[in-house]
């Protein structure tokens, strides 16, 4: 053992020789060295699963989307309807069916062809539950955008069929007014029944679909490698060989990855580093229009919440403006109604509560709460693109509230704990937002504040906001689809929901998207699900 | 020796039980509905009940405890409860990734923690022992992720010299082998590839390297200064030896007890605790893995995973001490 050090010394020598000689004898085709024209694009989280209808996080879609098509999809810039894999379709006069003609000779990327029968497939096995494929997971979209699976008395659809190789017929039985929007969304895009078929539990690791992209690999929290679809049916596209999703969760990790070039396009920005990006040279900020909202809920459920008058008041003491310029940098717009103005029926009439200590008072002492009132306040720990710091923006509310004689404890939690929280109800005031899917008011205002969204558990109306004033208007507007009359209902619910006020409407963030200065081609999508495959440098 | 190494492994069993239990235990506190999570944001309340009874969440917790142990027991670690997939299959190469990151760390912990502290006590209160004492001092009180951060303002994007995150280059697709990437591009024979699996694995590395350098540097020195005190380090000097071999020798050895505990203790902290490192480099290893995990209200992988990081940190620490063993034959705890 005196030795000791030399031979541990010669050991290491021996095994730093053993892999050496290992080494030239070199295993051969392991490594694939491709770095020609690719596009990396840097995210916060991984893909939860590659199957678009088996889940509902905005990272995984973005990856479906460049991996499949859907029948319609949205345009560049917003969520107008435009021809994806269906190239035209018509609608009957009671809006009850809807036919759809299929592109031809498109085939998905395991060479089978794409056609009516692979339509019908899919949204069988998304509708059934006995279907032998509807297997792998949830299908969450599919029972919350059309009523819920087949055989339940609130289903939509009543019926796909072929009615030739490239002409598909949707029989409804009730008019949907958002029917398009929802089939243009990216979870009801089609995937290649072969493939499913094969293993529908591993289609979820093993994606086929007809989009521009073809999957390659999948390193789980990592990256995820898709190459180019030569025989896509868009010619020219896509524009890069590669695109590469690639998980950096710290946001400002991230921001330093694509500074120091490691990366090409990047979201989930810190808005106070957008000033940074456009000083900066080399890099470009797009800045993506905010279909989103975020709010303050009251629970309705609870006292003295129930008083509309208290819900005014506190209505008067927020301060929007302050709001935006101190958490948003300035990138967000003060929010009026539940939904964003560029959306569908938006009503610009209604009377705002502009930022009013005096009358916020006023409000109080009318409600009997002269000598003020304790409340618990409920915050996000985590950001959200819609929230990016929920905790400060509680902070800061409560300084104003303090001026009217509201004590608001602030209660934080982490991301799925709050969201537990606040959809059982257990809050009395949560700062809470809502990413709109599909630029349809339904998918704002029935979502958050219809009555049967008011669940005991689960609840996504977490003010518990009861009105059957609005639910008639909500559900009179879903099942028509003559735009102009949706448009008027939608109007007269918003003017009741602001004097209901069971939410105070805090803002409509704009997402920053932070990309190299060189890129071209990249629309910041309201949606945030982004046509990658148009990006070129 | 043998009888001291059989009986320490027996001694494992309880421990591990113990763990399992915790492990358990602790999963089943977390706030929030495992059932909600799989069924996702937009779910009825009808298949949320219906997932948890399809995962048998609506048992009471000793049958739950009951089956999981049985599984354990034959080796089955569960299966993911959103991807569906066996974790002892899944967690493989996260494992790897962190382990090649931690044992990088570890190597340049080991190495100038032992050098700096020897150093110091050899010099001691000279310049080199001051300044090299308020680098660990400082090494000590960084927060790592303040520290990876800076590494990537300065080396990746200022410098331009290593990459800010990941393990490779994402244009760069490798069959793993092993799943320790350096080692995996030795046995392609691939130097360039080589050479950027080094280069992406230095900052993270250093960054996770600083705290634990900073404690080893600390404790060697005042380990050495007390050994250096002794009397048969006056007669070794007396003898006329080198000092070079006084030092690296004849003090090293016998001060390399408590050092060797914190390498130990460090080790196994790291394997587990690197979730900030992992972070801020984007590193997949196993800490995102879990963290992801207690994220999605994965219970089966995190009860296992826990146990798989714990059952790693007691082993290491049985090897310390197995080690300690070794290197003093006085040391044979409990014999009596």
């Amino acid at each position: 053992m005196k030795k000791r050090p030399i031979w541990t010394g010669m050991i290491a020598l021996v095994f730093l020789l053993s892999i050496f000689l290992v080494a030239c004898g070199g295993k051969e085709g392991g490594i694939k060295k491709d770095t020609g024209n690719s596009l990396i694009y840097g995210r916060g989280a991984d893909s939860k699963k590659l199957d678009p209808i088996q889940v509902t996080d905005g990272e995984s879609l973005q990856v479906t989307q460049m991996i499949y098509d859907t029948l319609v999809q949205y345009k560049d810039e917003n969520t107008e309807v435009q021809p994806g894999l269906a190239e035209k379709w018509e609608n009957s006069a009671d809006g009850k069916v809807w036919t759809f003609h299929l592109r031809k000779n498109v085939k998905f990327h395991d060479g089978t062809p794409f056609n009516a029968d692979a339509v019908v497939f899919n949204f069988e096995r998304w509708m059934d539950k006995n279907h032998p494929q509807h297997k792998g997971g949830e299908f969450t979209y599919y029972p919350d955008m059309f009523g819920g699976y087949k055989g339940d008395s609130t289903h939509v659809i009543n019926k796909v069929s072929k009615v030739d190789d490239h002409t598909v017929k949707f029989e409804l039985n009730r008019p949907l007014g958002p029917f398009l929007a929802n089939i243009a969304m990216p979870p009801f895009a089609i995937g290649s029944p072969e493939a499913i078929k094969k293993d529908p539990e591993k289609f979820n690791e093993n994606p086929v679909g007809t989009g521009p992209y073809k999957f390659v690999e999948w390193k789980k929290n990592d990256t995820i490698t898709l190459e180019k679809n030569p025989d896509y049916w868009v010619k020219g596209l896509p524009k890069t060989d590669k695109l590469i999703f690639k998980s950096i969760p710290d946001n400002t990790a991230r921001f330093n990855a694509l500074k120091s070039g490691d990366i090409d396009l990047m979201n989930g920005m810190n808005p106070t580093d957008a000033p940074q990006v456009e000083k900066d040279s080399k890099l470009q900020l797009f800045k993506q229009q905010g279909m989103n909202v975020a709010y303050l809920s009251f629970n309705m459920k609870k006292k003295p919440f129930d008083n509309p008058k208290v819900r005014q008041a506190i209505s008067y003491a927020v301060n929007k403006e302050g709001i935006i310029k101190n958490f948003y940098a300035g990138l967000a717009e003060p929010a009026i109604n539940p939904y964003p103005s560029f959306m569908m029926g938006y009503n610009k009439d209604v009377k705002e509560y502009e930022f009013n200590l005096d009358k916020a008072k006023q409000l109080l002492k009318e409600a009997g709460f002269e000598k003020g009132l304790k409340l618990k306040l409920h915050a996000p720990q985590d950001p959200r693109p819609y929230l990016p710091n929920g905790k400060k923006v509680a902070e800061f509310l409560k300084e104003d509230f303090k001026k009217i004689g509201i004590d608001a404890e602030i209660v934080t939690a982490e991301w799925k704990t709050y969201q537990d929280q606040v959809k059982s109800g257990q809050h009395e005031l949560a700062l809470y937002g809502w990413n709109g899917d599909n630029g349809d008011p339904d998918n704002f205002l029935y979502v958050l504040l219809d009555k049967n969204n008011a669940r005991e558990k689960d609840a996504s109306n977490i003010s518990y906001y009861m009105s059957e004033e609005v639910h008639k208007l909500l559900v009179e507007a879903q099942s028509t689809v003559d735009q102009k009359k949706r448009e008027e209902l939608y109007k007269k619910a918003q003017e009741i929901i602001k004097k209901d006020a069971p939410w105070v409407p805090l803002v409509h963030a704009t997402v920053p998207v932070a990309g190299k200065k060189e890129l071209k081609g990249f629309f910041p999508h309201p949606t945030s699900g982004y046509k990658l495959y148009k990006v070129s440098r | 020796m043998l009888a001291y190494t059989v009986r320490r492994l027996f001694m494992l069993i309880p421990v591990l039980v113990g763990m399992s239990i915790i492990t358990f235990g602790i999963v089943h506190m977390i706030p929030g509905d495992p059932a909600q999570t799989i069924a996702g944001e937009k779910a009825t309340p009808q298949r949320v009940e219906e997932i948890r009874k399809e995962l048998g969440l609506d048992e009471p917790l000793y049958i739950q405890y009951g089956s999981y142990a049985k599984g354990l027991l034959q080796g089955d670690l569960g299966k993911s409860m959103t991807t569906k997939r066996p974790i002892g299959e899944e967690i493989g190469p996260f494992l790897a990734a962190t382990a090649e990151l931690v044992f990088a760390a570890m190597f340049i912990a080991v190495f100038f923690g032992v050098n700096l502290g020897i150093l110091s006590s050899w010099r001691q209160n000279s310049w080199f022992d001051y300044s090299a004492m308020m680098i660990a001092l400082i090494g000590v009180s960084i927060p790592v992720f303040w520290l990876g951060l800076m590494e990537q303002w300065l080396f990746a994007q200022t410098l331009d010299w290593l990459p800010s995150n990941g393990r490779l280059d994402p244009r760069i697709q490798m069959e793993p082998i092993t799943y320790f990437y350096v080692i995996d591009t030795i046995l392609y024979g691939d130097t360039e590839v080589l050479w950027d699996a080094v280069k992406h694995l230095i900052l993270p590395a250093v960054a996770l390297a600083t705290v634990p350098m900073a404690i080893i540097a600390r404790i060697t020195r005042s380990s050495m200064l007390e050994v250096m005190r002794s009397d048969y380090i006056r007669t070794a000097r007396a003898k006329g030896l080198s000092e070079f071999w006084v030092v690296y020798k004849h003090t090293l050895k016998n001060a390399s007890i408590p050092v060797l505990t914190v390498i130990g203790l460090q080790l196994g902290t790291l394997l587990g605790g690197a979730v900030l490192t992992e972070t801020i480099f984007s590193w997949p290893g196993v800490g995102r893995y879990l963290y992801t995990a207690i994220g999605e209200r994965d219970y089966t992988v995190v009860q296992s995973g826990i146990l798989i990081v714990a059952t790693i940190f007691v082993i290491i620490n049985l090897i310390v001490d197995l080690i300690y063993a070794w290197i003093d034959p006085r040391i044979q705890y409990g014999k009596k």
